[in-house]
Formats: C-alpha cells, structure tokens, sequence
C-alpha cells in the first residue's frame, strides 16, 4: 500500500499481519513518557515532557497581577494558556509567530485545564501556562496538557484533580492507542482526549477522522485507558520532587 | 529584555559593597564565567542543535538548514539567520507578543559575531548562482533567564552549528530537489565565541548574573575568532567605558574566549 505522508508518497505499513505499529508497538500500547517537575528557575511551577518524540516545557507563573487590566474578573481569577511552536521543532522551518492553529489549541487546552483548576479562590488575578514545543513528533496538544498539569501542581496551585491525556485513533483499520506522527498523517481517525481520572471527566475532546458509532465508543474508552496510565506517570514525578529527599 | 523590580536594583549597594571588597555577589571572581554545561543533539528534528546552561541561565538552539533565494547583492553566497527570542515561561516579566527592542538587539548581537567570525563558508552554499542557495536558520530559545543571554545563546549557536549535518540538494529543471541519505559536514572555518562583560562603578566582570545585569552601568560583548581577533563588539547600556577598560574587556574576551571555545569543543566532540 502506498500512503501520503504530508505530501510525500511513502509505502510504510502502518499495521503489519501481526498487529505491530510503524514504530514497532502494539496497538494498546502508549509510546515512552518521561515527565520532571521542577526544571525552570523562575517560573512558579514547571514540566518537562518527553513523550516519544515530543519534547515539551511548560512553565506557570501566578496568580498574579492581570495586565492588560480590563481582562481581570473580580469574582474568579483567569487562565491563560499559550502553545508555542519552536521553528525548529518541526520538519520544515516553522514560522515563529503564533499560528492560528497554535492559537486554537492554546483554546482548547486552556478549557481542559479550566474545569480542574480552583481559580474562584483568586479574584483579579492571572495564571499563565506557557507550553513551549521544542520538539513535535504527533499528539502534542495531549503531551502539552499532560507537562502543563504537572506545571500547575508544581506551582502549588489548589486543583480538584490532575488533568491527564492522550489520543487514540485508527489506522491500518484497527482502533490504536496514543497515534504518533505518521499514523496522524496517513492514519483513519486522530483523537485527543483530556480526563480528569479522579472526577471521570473528560474535558478535552477533538477527532479528526471517521469513526462508526461503535468504534467511536471503543476508540475513547481506549483513550481514558492511555490517560490513565499517564495519570500514574504525573503523580510519580510530582513524587519524585517532593518526597524523593527523604521527607 | 526583562524589566526589573525595585528589589533588583536595592541590591546594587550590596554588591557594590562586596565589589569593594573584591568579591561578587555568587562568589566569583571578578573575570570569572558560571560554570557553562554544552549538550548537543538535543532536537532530533533539526539539522544541528544544542541545550546550553551557563549557571542558571539556559537555552535552546535549533538549526534548519534548506534551500531559499539569495540576498540580492550576495547571489554567489549562501544565506545565514541567526534569531533569538525570550520564552514567556523564561522569566515572570517576559511577555509575548512582538519583540521588544533589547531582545532585537540580542539576536542582531548573537548574529553578528557569528556572521562576522566567516565561522560558515557560505561560499560553499551555492546550488545556482543568484538562483538558489543554502539558508542556514539558527533559532535561539531562552528557557530560562539568569543574566547573560547574549553569551549563552550564542554559545548555543555556535554548538548547534557546529554539530550540523547538511543535506544535499541538486537543481532539477531550476528547481533544487533533495537528495534522499546524503549529507555532509557544514562547511565551518573557525569557531566565533563572544564574552559579555559589565561594568558597576570602576568594576568590570565577566559574564553578569541577573542581579548583576540589573544595575550594570554599561556592558560590552567582544567577540573573538580561533585564532584570537576580535571579529565583533557591542557596546550597551546607559554608561559608557573609558579607554583603559575596553583594552581590559578586550584582554579578558580573548582569555576568557580561549577557555570557553575548549568547553565548546570538548562538548561538541564528546556528542558527535
């Protein structure tokens, strides 16, 4: 089978006979991740998220003084969350200034935080989250959600829950977990999902692709599957920081 | 580049006090560098790339390279850019948006002394002459903000390029068209290293920290080339030097140079 990869004609399978993936996982199978809180100096909280190939920093600042002053809210505090895209994180060069589909996710992401972060108990101020992507390798508006949670718990700021992500998909005609950058490109179905474990909810949830109702079902009960097991890698780098010393 | 707070500049007198006494503020001597940390290959993704900390101070470099059109002026020359930029999640007071005018100068800095050092044969970057070119694009990422961006970044650059691979084109029905598995060396010369100096009062010191770079009177930035000329300089800040204290900041560029291009390239050599 020949398939397009971004334009490119390439005949990688993308599921063997045996049910192996391209990059040789199985298909419920997450890639490698890799989280550390606590990396930058200044920021109030930060993360680092290598998750397969993506390479992602998110750092929190705040609650802090709103500027400009008209977006403050004297009943809540707000979130603002930007996703940046490193021109060198990416195949070809990318353009440095906010894309508008870097600024739909920096939207999207931002209400996935919402819902688990307690800014009512901020009037008038600001949390900020900047998610820099250093390195792009598909899925990484689940990876940046994943660094930017960490980040905010780091920073201290009272949370109902953690939130945890991951995508699931198809391709090859079977339902995968966590769909990497050839899947994406040349893959059926791509779908993003952000959950909070401890409330069940989901408050991230994106699709490109087609889906029957029954794979749509199955394809995001995969998805909090693949959440979760992220879910145990974020509380063990919060761990890993906090309690690691001995206390 | 960053604004700075009240505080910052109240500790002025403290360290003014401890320079009296010939001592800074972390403990260093006064032509002391932080300790500077080199890894390379950090973005799979780029054709070069390099994660530089200089004390706490870090950042990102990212080389691109790919064919684009020629400067005009220059159609037998391959194109370089060097950029920089603060990451809001750097420091509390960077803000997004256009940049600012220090952070316009900190690329144009880090840009010039590579440029001007001749470290990339662009002579070797041609695939048609006033037709097509090699660009070379080397972005700079500030991560985190601890004084000294202009050193650290161009030490990123300088790492980032010099572990360069650069693929290879060939011009097909005057288009170029890329020629799948092979790459060569990024033709390099000489390795450029700029050394950030400031002056409080009658004191000059290399490589300021954030505290110190919040109540510098002037600083300068000295770029020297392997072997030991100085290829580019910039003059900032409010203040300026007396003649005595340029020789000094020049002397102390190339010393000071001449052990960081050794880390550089120990670093560089280890990884590659």
């Amino acid at each position: 089978m020949v398939i397009n990869l971004g334009g490119r004609k390439s005949d990688m399978v993308l599921l063997d006979e045996n049910g192996i993936r391209c990059d040789g996982r199985k298909v419920n199978e997450t890639r490698k991740v890799t989280i550390k809180a606590g990396v930058l100096k200044n920021a109030s909280g930060s993360a680092y998220i290598e998750f397969g190939g993506n390479k992602i920093l998110a750092g929190v600042f705040g609650p802090r003084d709103v500027h400009p002053k008209h977006m403050s809210n004297p009943d809540t505090g707000i979130l603002r969350v930007r996703y940046h895209m490193e021109p060198f994180s990416v195949g070809e060069r990318k353009n440095p200034a906010p894309s508008r589909r870097e600024i739909e996710i920096s939207k999207v992401i931002k209400e996935a935080l919402e819902p688990a972060v307690m800014l009512e108990k901020f009037p008038r101020t600001a949390v900020d989250v900047f998610l820099e992507i250093l390195q792009a390798d598909g899925g990484t508006r689940c990876a940046a959600l994943d660094a930017a949670s960490v980040a905010l718990a780091d920073a201290g700021i009272p949370m109902r829950d953690l939130v945890c992500a991951c995508a699931s998909g198809k391709a090859g005609d079977a339902l995968i977990l966590d769909v990497n950058n050839e899947e994406d490109q040349a893959g059926q179905a791509d779908m993003p999902i952000g959950y909070m474990p401890n409330l069940g909810k989901i408050t991230l949830l994106q699709l490109d692709g087609v889906l029957t109702p029954d794979e749509f079902n199955k394809c995001i009960e995969l998805g909090v599957e693949g959440c979760k097991k992220v879910y145990e890698i974020q509380k063990n780098a919060l761990r890993e920081k906090y309690f690691s010393k001995g206390d | 580049m960053t604004d700075f707070s009240i505080i910052d500049k109240l500790k002025r007198s403290k360290i003014l006090d401890l320079l009296q006494e010939g001592k800074r503020i972390d403990g260093r001597a006064l032509d002391e560098h932080r300790t500077l940390d080199v890894v390379t290959g950090v973005i799979p993704h780029a054709n070069g790339s390099a994660r530089v900390r200089l004390g706490d101070t870090e950042v990102v470099a990212g080389v691109k390279i790919q064919p684009d059109r020629p400067f005009p002026d220059t159609g037998d020359r391959g194109i370089f850019i060097c950029t920089a930029e603060i990451l809001p999640l750097a420091h509390p007071s960077a803000e997004t948006g256009p940049p600012q005018p220090p952070v316009i100068e900190l690329a144009r800095v880090v840009d010039r002394g590579i440029r001007e050092s001749g470290m990339i044969d662009l002579s070797q970057c041609v695939l048609e002459e006033n037709k097509s070119v090699i660009g070379i694009f080397s972005d700079n990422v500030v991560t985190d903000h601890d004084g000294n961006l202009f050193d650290t970044c161009s030490y990123a650059s300088v790492a980032a390029i010099m572990t360069s691979k650069m693929p290879k084109w060939e011009m097909k029905d005057d288009k170029p068209v890329l020629v799948e598995g092979e790459e060569g060396d990024t033709p390099i010369t000489t390795i450029p290293v700029s050394v950030t100096m400031g002056r409080i009062g009658e004191f000059i010191l290399a490589d300021p920290n954030i505290d110190e770079w919040a109540c510098l009177d002037a600083r300068i930035t000295i770029t020297t080339n392997s072997d030991g000329n100085i290829v580019a300089l910039q003059k900032g800040g409010k203040d300026g030097f007396t003649y005595e204290q340029i020789v000094k900041c020049s002397e102390i560029s190339i010393s000071s140079g001449a052990k960081i291009r050794e880390i550089i390239k120990k670093a560089v050599g280890e990884t590659q």
